[in-house]
This record gives C-alpha cells, structure tokens and sequence, in this order.
C-alpha cells in the first residue's frame, strides 16, 4: 500500500492506497470527491472527465501510482476557482441554456468542453462544428443539442474573460 | 377580484407547529385520475371561506394525502411521491407550488418522498404520466396553505380574507399593509386537523406555469453537488460489484477461488448472491480486481440456445392472424413486415443501491420508478413486513423504464445481510448491457388496403418477445396481478392491457384492427420496457405503411395525413406547424429527404419533421470506435400537450426523446447469440453521439389547448422515429425491412469476454489527456 501525494483543486492531498488503483476511485471512494461520475470504467462514456495540469483526461483509466506529487487535478467542484469566480463560465452557459436532465454526465461534459475550448484558442481559432462532433461523451438524456449550444456561449465567455 | 370561474377542491389543514395543508393524492385504483373532488360552485361562495370545519380522524384521512408544508422562513416544502430522474419533475412540480401559493419558485423546496405503501399506486413514476395525475392534487393542498396563511393575515389586519392580495410570498392589504408568509407560518398553523375548500386559479391567471422556467436544480448539477445514490456516504456501506454468469441467468454452481480473492487488497467479503458472487471492497477499483479474479463455476442460463435468428422465427410463426373482415378482392393491398432489434435501456448511472441490513430493519436508498413494489419486495427477500424495511428514493441519473424494477435494491439487500454489513452496489457498465433489462425484440407486420380514395382496412399485428410488467403499475396488488395473472391469461393479460390503453390508429382507415402476441414467459430474459413502451416500435411500422399508401394513391405525404386525420383540430394543428417549420416539400439534393410523422397519446398530439442526409460523404464519415453513417440534420417537432407546464422542460423531454429515436432507428442494438449479448460498452451500443447529433433541431410547443396537463416524458420518442424512419426511406428509394438499419453491417467491435465478465480499466489514460 503506497503512500500518494498530488494535489486536487489547489489542496496537497495524500492517500494510501495501492498504486494500481485507478485515480477515479481514489477520488470518489477514498477522497469523497464525487463531482466526477462513473459511467464505464473503461474511458469510454467520459462521464469521469477531469482536468490534469489544465488537460482534460480520464481518471477511470489511470492508476494514482502514475499521478506525481506536482500533478494538479481539477474536478468540477474545482473549476469555478481555476478562474476566481463562484461559476466557470461554461457554468454559467449550461445554466443559461438549461442544459441539463438528470445532470450526471454534466460535470464531465463540462470539464471535456472547457478543455476542447481551450485547445482551440490556444491554437488561435474559434470552436468548430466538427470540433463539437469529436465530444465523445454519452449524455444519455440526450441533451447533445443544448450542449452544443453552451459550448458556442462559453467559448465567448472564456474568449472575452482572458 | 378577478370575475374568472375558480374550480373549488376540498382539502385539509392539518394540526402543526406550522401551517401545514393536506390534499387526496389519488384514489387507489385509479392511476391517473386526479384526486381531490370539484365542489360545483356556489354563488357568493368565498374564496376563503371554511364551507366544512369538520373535525375529522387525522390518521385515516389524510394516509392518502400529500402535504406541503410552510417554513418558518415563509419557504414551502413538499415531498414528491415521484422520482426525479432527469425529467424536470421537480421543477414542475415547484412551478404548481409557486403558482398557487404566490411563491417565487426558488422558495418552494421539492424533496422525494420515501416509500409510502399507503399511496397504492400512486408512487410510481412512469407511463409519463406524473403531470397528469399530479396537477389538481398538488396545487390544492398549496392553495390550502395560502388560504390558511391568508385567513390568519384577514384576522390580524382587520380585513376581509377576500380583500387581501398575495404576491411573492406577501400577504397585501388594500391600505399598503403586508405580512410576509414568514411571519404567518406558525400563527396561522392549525391546532386541528379540518377539512376546508379551497379555489384553484384558473389557468387564465397563471403567472408561472405555462412559461419556461429553468431547472430547479441546475445550479447542483453544474457544479458537481447534485447528490445521486453513487455519491451518498452512508456509514460502512463500502463498495461492493457481482460477478455475473456468462450467459442469460445463468446461476452459480460452484465459487473455485473465494479464499484467494477474499484476501486480495482492500477486499472485505465475498459471498454466492443470486445474481452472482458478490464481492465487498474498500473501492470500486478493487471490487473490479476482485470480480475479474473470481473462478466460478455455473450452470447454464435460461436462453443459451437463443440468438437473434431463432427469436425472430418463433416471432414469426407466433404472429397473431389477420382478422376476419376480409378486405373487398378488388381492393389494391399494402402489406409491410418489420423487425426492431433488442434496445438497452440503460442510463448513464448505473444500477445502483445502498442497502443496511441489520437483524430487524433494513434501510434502502436507491433511484426507484416503484418504491412501493420494491419495499414490499425486500420485505419478503427478508422476511421482514414491509414497515421493518425504510426504502429512502434518491435522483436518478435517468431512468428510461430500467429503474421501474427492484434488481438492484434485492441484489443490495441480500449482499448486506448475507455480508452483515452495508454495502452501496454498483453495476459495472458491461452488467448493464450483458445482464441488464432489454426492450423486447419484436415484429410488427401491417396489412392496409386501399380503393379509389378510400383506404378501407389497417391491421397492425406486433408479435414480441415477452416483456416483463411485473412491477405493475408500481405496488404489490397491481403487480401480483402482471406475475400471475387471473384467468390462465398468461402474461398475454397485462400486454395485452398496455398495448390497447396506449397504441391507436389516428387515421380514418375503415376497418382498423390492432393486436399484439408475446411469446416465451415474462421472467425468460430480463426485459422490461425502454421508453415509450410498444408505441416507439409500432408508430414506426404505421407511419412507414401510412407513406407506402399516401404513394400508391398518389398524394403528398403531409397532404395525405392532413387529409386521413380523424377529424381534429389540435391533430391537424401540430402537423401543420412542423410542417410549415421544417419548409416541408422544399427541394431536398438527390441522397436527402424529409420525412414526417404524426402520434398521439398521453393525451396530446405530436408530430415531425426530419431531414436525413444519406450521401456517401456523409454515411462515411470516419470517426474511431463510432458508427457514423446516415445523419439526421435538421429535425422540426410539434408538440401538443395540452397544458405545457413548464414549456423549456418540455423542450428538453422531446429533445432527448429525439436522441433516442435517432439511435434506435440508425445505429443501436443489441446483438443475441448463443444466449448472452455481444454489447458490453457504449462503444458497443451506439446509442446517439455527437457526431449523429441534428445541428438544427427546432421544438415548437404549441399554445395550450386545454386546462390541464398531458403526459410528457417518452412523447417524442416514437414520433421522430417514425419521421426518421420516413425520411430514410425516402431517401434511399427503399423501406428498411429492420431496425436498427445497421444491425447486420459486420460488427465495428471486438466483444468483451464474458468471463471474467466486466473488462479492466485501462491504464494508459495519461496518453490521452488533451
Ligand atoms: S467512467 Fe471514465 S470514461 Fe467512463
Ligand atoms: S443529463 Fe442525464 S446523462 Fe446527460
């Protein structure tokens, strides 16, 4: 059983657990941070979807012995403060829109939607309809179309505000 | 004052440190009908005014009733015997709370009730039927809290109740005089418990429903804090998975290893459950490790034999004869058989239940459409009465039909007494698709005959693999009926029952005939209905046929619905406005096309307008480990509801029923073979992604047309199936003959091992952070 260090939504955090474990379960289980669903395990349905150094990844799929103690995870219950604000403006977008049903893929769409924006200002262009094609993650309620609509509206949000 | 006529309701203050008002729920028996009795109204009759103070026996009147309680801070609370599962009942139901007691809405707290046994049927949710049967009973028992609040501030204020106005929580005298509801609540609480009539407004004074309101708990959704089952922290209740047999109900012979994975890391405990072999660990991962090292020997399960190929002929040879009234032989025949392949309806979180099983109680919380059925369920798992057992009703992370049933919360309990122990059960994803609930495989075959203008016969015969009704209408009476129906009717009774309350033929059609047929038994498979129960499927093989017909007569296809509708404005109405919408019979390129639908039920009326783009250049688009093919561009829906509540979540709802009509028709199923399904991820079942996604989608929500509400939650399924389904074939020259239309393209997957059952997670997640 090893001892881990990193840090999550700007605290230093140390767990024992063995290093096989998969981050999200170290997160949820372990830690009580429950804004990141399970909904596969297997890095499919995104609903896990976190940030890493800024990065948006998925813990479900790795084991918190790779995670080194400079790392910096993000969750949702973090992403307002990534920005100083009470809301992230993607936040604010799928409030306005009305975006969610039942909500539990909404912190992982969320999360993957503030990572795909970033890497398309970054690369200095806007987001694209086929970039909103590429999102992977399963809403099952079928909210697909509000969320696209929040993407366009956050992305603006996230444009002015940097 | 308003000269509007008032409906008036009976309903009940209750003795309380707070004002607290009571109304009927519904009466058993009766799922749908709304509870509390209209008093014909009497001339001079007071809004106000007391008409009975009847003393009355607290317990026995008000078992069967909902409360909504007055804060001390002037909020109202109210616990609904429903589930939230995504469909925005909370907030509609806040809506009716705010409307009726002028409340903003974000002061009215909506909870979920716990299992009431008392309330018979009327906890489950399901069937879309919540607004329906919940709209009169809701907002008389808030009326009778502002009537209460409002006769305490006519007493203190010196004015007549019926000159005193109320406005965001405020009570208003003539003279600018005001009392906030928070300074009403406990003085105007009653010290016993009496029945008064209240005045419900009329929908011509509404301020709140009808108008689009946000979700009440967006702000918890966005930001991580809505707390679904996975999420609660019950003390000990560690996380614990199965390990499932290979195939279909297979059972457990034989555990070869429990020493050695009862000792793997962070493992607490293993034990044969019915399900499989359960296993208890300090986290999830661990649980997995431990299900994936499980050496188990089974015995075989119900349907080994079974693949899709001997389903669909013993569903063909089953098929229900055409009926007598044998069509004019000079008649020119339409006749069209379709197959619809198995459906998962798995949401995105999983299964799941937190059971606490101790020697003489047992405490359950977990997303339940039926509470009631599961409550009595556990107690006879346990062999408790149903009050030794406490079922606590959490927000589910969807529903679509799978969380009408108990597995989850029986497989908890067992584990926990078994393990002595709490345990919060999870499903691991591949569970949900290999042992989780499928919607019946079916056929539907549909003969219609035509004569100069006229058509003159329709007969629609859906044959299915059984479905399982056992949960009823979501208490043990209705339920015991489904499991072992009266008569020797088999499970035939209850299909049959569902089949004829929910599917018509809205067209005038001469000589219309429906029925269905479902073979094998109800308990065979796991099945149970996906949302929109028979509907989704036979609206497809109608309106397919209804456009088979408009061609051979030679009529546009809208102008032939028009023309065919049963005589009906509201009908002729939605078909009009999506049509005018989608710019109908607009030049469309070689390789697109429109299609339109029209249904009704729940007590509305519905239709669409789909475009779908067929080129190759979009049917190949190339995208990793995804189905992409023909796409859906533009989709225009037009909904009648009656009395749209909340207009935005009703948007949502047709939205997301969209979602599922466009897989079901395009890409998802599920493959039987050799008894177990191949599917086990979304990367497997290719229910609706992005990539499949309508840029434009428009849902008109059309005027209310009538003072009360219809059903809502699973209406746009089976209508944007049906226009789908039209446009295809439209497109293509060709009536797809089975559904999904991908369903026999060789797999785009590579299907999990069933043993062991669940796949490992990955460990290369780092690769992909972007
Ligand atoms: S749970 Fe991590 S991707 Fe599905
Ligand atoms: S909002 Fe329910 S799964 Fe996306």
């Amino acid at each position: 059983m090893g001892k881990h260090t990193f840090r999550v939504n700007g605290e230093r955090v140390t767990v024992s657990a063995p290093s096989d474990v998969r981050l999200l379960w170290v997160l949820r289980d372990l830690l009580g941070i429950t804004g990141p669903k399970y909904g596969c395990g297997i890095e499919v349905c995104r609903a896990c979807t976190s940030h890493i150094n800024g990065k948006a990844f998925n813990p479900c799929s790795v084991p918190v012995g790779q995670i080194d103690s400079n790392d910096e995870i993000t969750t949702i219950e973090g992403l307002p403060d990534t920005v100083g604000k009470k809301l992230h403006p993607m936040q604010q977008a799928w409030i306005d829109r009305d975006v969610a049903q039942c909500g539990y893929c909404q912190p992982g769409q969320i999360m993957a939607a503030v990572a795909k924006v970033r890497e398309a200002q970054q690369a200095g262009r806007e987001i694209t309809e086929a970039d909103l094609d590429d999102i992977r993650n399963i809403c099952r309620c079928g909210t697909y179309h509000r969320i696209r609509e929040a993407i366009h509206e956050g992305a603006k949000q996230m444009a002015a505000d940097d | 004052m308003t000269d509007v006529s008032r409906r008036r309701f009976l309903a009940y203050v209750i003795a309380a440190p707070t004002v607290v008002a009571a109304a009927r729920w519904a009466d058993a028996g009766t799922s749908t009908t709304a509870a509390p009795q209209p008093i014909p109204s009497a001339p001079g009759l007071s809004d106000t005014y007391d008409l009975n103070d009847l003393l009355t026996d607290s317990t026995k009147t008000t078992a069967n009733m909902i409360t909504v309680r007055v804060n001390k801070d002037g909020t109202a609370s109210f616990a609904l015997p429903r589930i939230e599962t995504g469909q925005g009942i909370t907030t509609s139901t806040a809506m009716l709370i705010a409307e009726e007691m002028d409340l903003p809405v974000s002061k009215v707290h909506v909870t979920l009730a716990d299992a009431r046994p008392e309330l018979k049927q009327n906890q489950f949710t399901g069937g879309s039927n919540t607004s329906i049967s919940t709209y009169t009973p809701i907002r008389t028992a808030a009326a009778a809290a502002k009537q209460q609040m409002k006769g305490e501030a006519a007493r203190r204020l010196g004015v007549s109740a019926d000159h005193l106005t109320t406005r965001d929580g405020v009570v208003h005298a003539p003279d600018g005089r005001t009392i906030p509801y928070a300074d009403l609540a406990e003085s105007a609480a009653a010290t016993s418990t009496r029945q008064i009539v209240v005045a419900l407004k009329d929908p011509s004074e509404f301020r709140i429903i009808g108008r689009p309101h946000g979700r009440v708990d967006a702000h918890a959704a966005v930001t991580g804090r809505k707390t679904f089952t996975m999420d609660m922290h019950v003390r000990g209740a560690l996380p614990t998975m199965i390990c499932r047999p290979p195939t279909i109900k297979g059972t457990v012979k034989r555990v070869n290893n429990r020493t050695t994975v009862t000792n793997m890391p962070g493992v607490t405990d293993v034990a044969v459950i019915s399900g499989g072999v359960a296993v208890r660990a300090r986290t999830f991962g661990q649980c997995i490790d431990a299900v994936r090292a499980l050496k188990v020997t089974w015995n075989p399960g119900t349907v080994d034999k079974d693949s899709d190929k001997t389903f669909l002929a013993e569903l063909k040879a089953n098929e229900l004869p055409f009926g007598a009234p044998s069509p004019d032989p000079l008649a020119d025949v339409v006749d069209e058989s379709f197959t619809f392949y198995w459906k998962s309806n798995s949401a995105l979180e999983p299964n799941v239940a937190i059971a606490d099983v101790r020697k003489t109680r047992a405490t359950i919380w977990s997303p339940l459409q039926a509470p009631i059925f599961t409550q009595q369920e556990v107690a006879d798992l346990l062999g408790f009465s149903v009050d030794q057992v406490k079922v606590h009703v959490l927000p589910g992370g969807g529903a679509f039909g799978r969380r009408m049933f108990s597995d989850v919360a029986l497989e908890a309990a067992e584990a926990s007494k078994k393990f002595g122990k709490p345990v919060k059960l999870m499903w691991h994803r591949t569970d949900e698709f290999r042992a989780g609930r499928m919607h019946p495989m079916a056929t539907s075959h549909v003969r219609a005959t035509y004569s100069g203008g006229s058509v003159l016969s329709f007969e629609q015969r859906h044959t299915s693999m059984a479905t399982d009704w056992s949960m009823g209408f979501g208490e043990p009476l209705s339920a015991s009926m489904a499991s072992a129906p009266p008569a020797g009717l088999g499970d035939q009774g209850y299909s049959q029952g569902v089949w004829n309350l929910t599917i018509n033929v809205p067209y005038n059609f001469g000589q219309v005939d429906h029925a269905i047929y479902e073979i094998r038994k109800y308990d065979d498979m796991h099945t149970g209905s996906v949302r929109n129960l028979y509907s989704a499927d036979a609206a497809v093989a109608r309106e397919l046929v209804v456009d088979k017909l408009a061609k051979a007569m030679k009529v546009d296809r809208y102008r032939f619905r028009q023309e065919f509708l049963k005589d009906d404005d509201l009908a002729s109405g939605v078909l009009h406005a999506a049509a005018k919408a989608a710019r109908w019979g607009r030049h469309m390129p070689a390789g697109t096309a429109q299609g339109i639908a029209f249904h009704s039920e729940y007590h509305g009326k519905i239709a669409a307008v789909a475009e779908i783009d067929c080129r190759p250049s979009t049917v190949n688009r190339k995208k990793r480990q995804a189905v992409t093919g023909p796409r859906v561009t533009k989709l225009v829906i037009a909904v009648d509801v009656g009395l749209p509540i909340n207009p935005r979540g009703l948007e949502a709802q047709m939205m997301g029923g969209a979602m599922d009509a466009i897989g079901q028709i395009l890409t998802e199923s599920m493959h039987l073979r050799d008894g177990y399904f191949l599917e086990g991820s979304w990367d497997d079942y290719y229910y609706t992604r992005q990539w499949n996604v309508p840029r434009d989608i428009k849902v008109i929500v059309m005027p209310p047309s009538s003072d009360a509400p219809g059903g809502a939650g699973e209406f746009g399924v089976a209508v944007t199936k049906a226009a789908v389904a039209c446009a295809l074939a439209q497109a293509t020259h060709e009536t797809p003959a089975y559904f999904p239309i991908n369903h026999f393209d060789p797999l785009p997957f590579h299907p999990f091992p069933t043993e062991p059952p669940i796949p490992q997670s990955p460990r290369d997640g780092l690769k992909h952070a972007r």
